[in-house]
């Protein structure tokens, strides 16, 4: 792998730890590195059926990353599962990408550091970048032989909030971020009636949280992520974060949110973010939660 | 064919009978053969920038309805989507246009929101669902709008 390559214009950015982030031009150049497997996570389930990364294989967030019933992650034994399929061992470097900036593939990014694999990138500018490249897409479905992987058990308390967390969390007078849009913070918003999953009966946002929505992050007209000094005027000069700051993030399901918390973490260096997956579909939903209306 | 289905219009009822019984994989397929016809309105009908009065609520890949009337009242669907990944908006401009353009304007305001789902599948996410009905909600918008003029000028 060429360093030169993979850091020349992300490393200029001032990131605490720009080896988080490869480029499309590392990527194009490692297609066939037997160490690094390529993985696409989208919201639009279209996206990778209709032509994908050569290669790559697709980790959905729908399918892949949740409990088939309970509302959780999938367990050791389903991620163990998950990484043979696709083809990753303890050693393989991982290499996210995705539609939306990358959110999908920064929440794919995080159900995997629950299971502490750190070989662990995202592409900078994700899907969008890499076909405004013109680089190639195939609709092939690529085969990887089947690994083993023996995963650590899920580690929940490192990266992970739940609701009695966030009410101490709130008692405390700790940080909180609400990346949802405006309309969803101030409570304008709630859900369409018609939708089945994500549903929530009261509006508005958890006491004390400051809205920075999650795409305020990424530079729309690419995708790759902000400078380091730009993040800091936003997380920093508009609401008053720090890097040693106890915080945690939520959206609606956690996915948003997820991408908000690989910025705090690897981009700004943060020791101390939390993601509250429960996010507003729980807080909203739940009985005699405290709810912050204007 | 599912409850509700008979009283969608025939053509659309007919895409929600060819999507009930397929899996996930064969979904997807479908969809984004719908999605490789998508044209954008031909500038005869719109140009850019397109106007807002024409943007489908809640949908973040920019999609933008349009209708025109056709010789016998009823509508003649248009659709730009500016999200060159946005293939979910354009495979359901397609559909939207294939089963609604023609059709009775009281069936299209009539349509039930839940055909969304019923087309593209109940693990759609949130984002995704909300846009979508948006561009359903305009297309309807414009079918209401038709009736309401036609009952003024009763």
């Amino acid at each position: 792998m060429s360093d030169t390559v993979q850091f020349a214009d992300i490393a200029a950015r001032g990131y605490a730890q720009p080896e988080v982030l490869v480029s499309t031009e590392w990527v194009a150049q490692n297609l066939t590195n037997p160490n690094v497997r390529i993985v696409e996570s989208n919201e639009d389930s279209l996206l990778y059926p209709s032509g994908h990364i050569p290669g790559a294989v697709q980790v959905d967030w729908a399918l892949d990353l949740n409990d088939p019933i309970r509302r959780d992650y999938l367990d050791r034994a389903a991620f163990e599962q998950l990484m043979a399929r696709i083809g990753v061992t303890r050693d393989t470097t991982v290499v996210f990408y995705g539609d939306k900036s990358n959110w999908w593939a920064c929440y794919a990014f995080w159900v995997f550091q629950l299971f502490g694999h750190t070989h662990a990138k995202v592409m900078d500018g994700g899907r969008l970048k890499w076909e405004k490249e013109k680089r190639s897409l195939t609709r092939e479905m690529p085969k990887h032989a089947i690994t083993s992987y023996g995963a650590a058990e899920r580690d929940d308390a490192r990266i992970r909030a739940f609701r009695d967390e966030v009410l101490s969390h709130i008692r405390a007078h700790k940080k909180l971020v609400d990346v949802r849009s405006p309309q969803e913070f101030t409570g304008e918003r709630t859900h369409m009636p018609e939708y089945p999953q994500e549903g929530v009966l009261r509006g508005g946002h958890i006491p004390g949280a400051r809205n920075v929505p999650w795409a305020r992050a990424a530079n729309p007209d690419d995708g790759t992520f902000k400078d380091a000094a730009a993040l800091r005027g936003i997380y920093e000069g508009e609401v008053g974060l720090a890097p040693g700051d106890d915080i945690i993030a939520y959206c609606r399901i956690g996915e948003r949110s997820s991408h908000t918390w690989f910025v705090l973490t690897y981009l700004l260096g943060y020791r101390n973010v939390r993601n509250y997956d429960g996010s507003w579909t729980e807080w909203g939903n739940a009985v005699g939660m405290p709810i912050e209306r204007p | 064919m599912s409850e509700g289905v008979e009283a969608l219009p025939a053509a659309l009822a007919s895409v929600v009978g060819e999507f009930e019984s397929v899996d996930r994989g064969l979904r997807a397929e479908m969809l984004i053969e719908y999605a490789d016809q998508f044209q954008e309105v031909p500038a005869d009908v719109a140009t850019r920038p397109w106007p807002e009065s024409a943007r489908a609520p809640r949908c973040e890949s920019d999609a933008y309805v349009f209708a025109t009337d056709q010789p016998d009242g009823r509508l003649k669907l248009w659709f730009a989507v500016e999200n060159p990944q946005g293939l979910s908006a354009k495979a359901w401009a397609v559909l939207l246009d294939e089963t609604l353009s023609g059709q009775p304007l009281e069936q299209v305001a009539r349509v039930p929101h839940d055909v969304v789902f019923k087309i593209f599948g109940r693990d759609l996410s949130m984002g995704k669902g909300q846009g979508l009905l948006g561009m359903l909600e305009v297309v309807q918008h414009e079918a209401r709008r038709r009736l309401e003029r036609a009952r003024r000028s009763d």
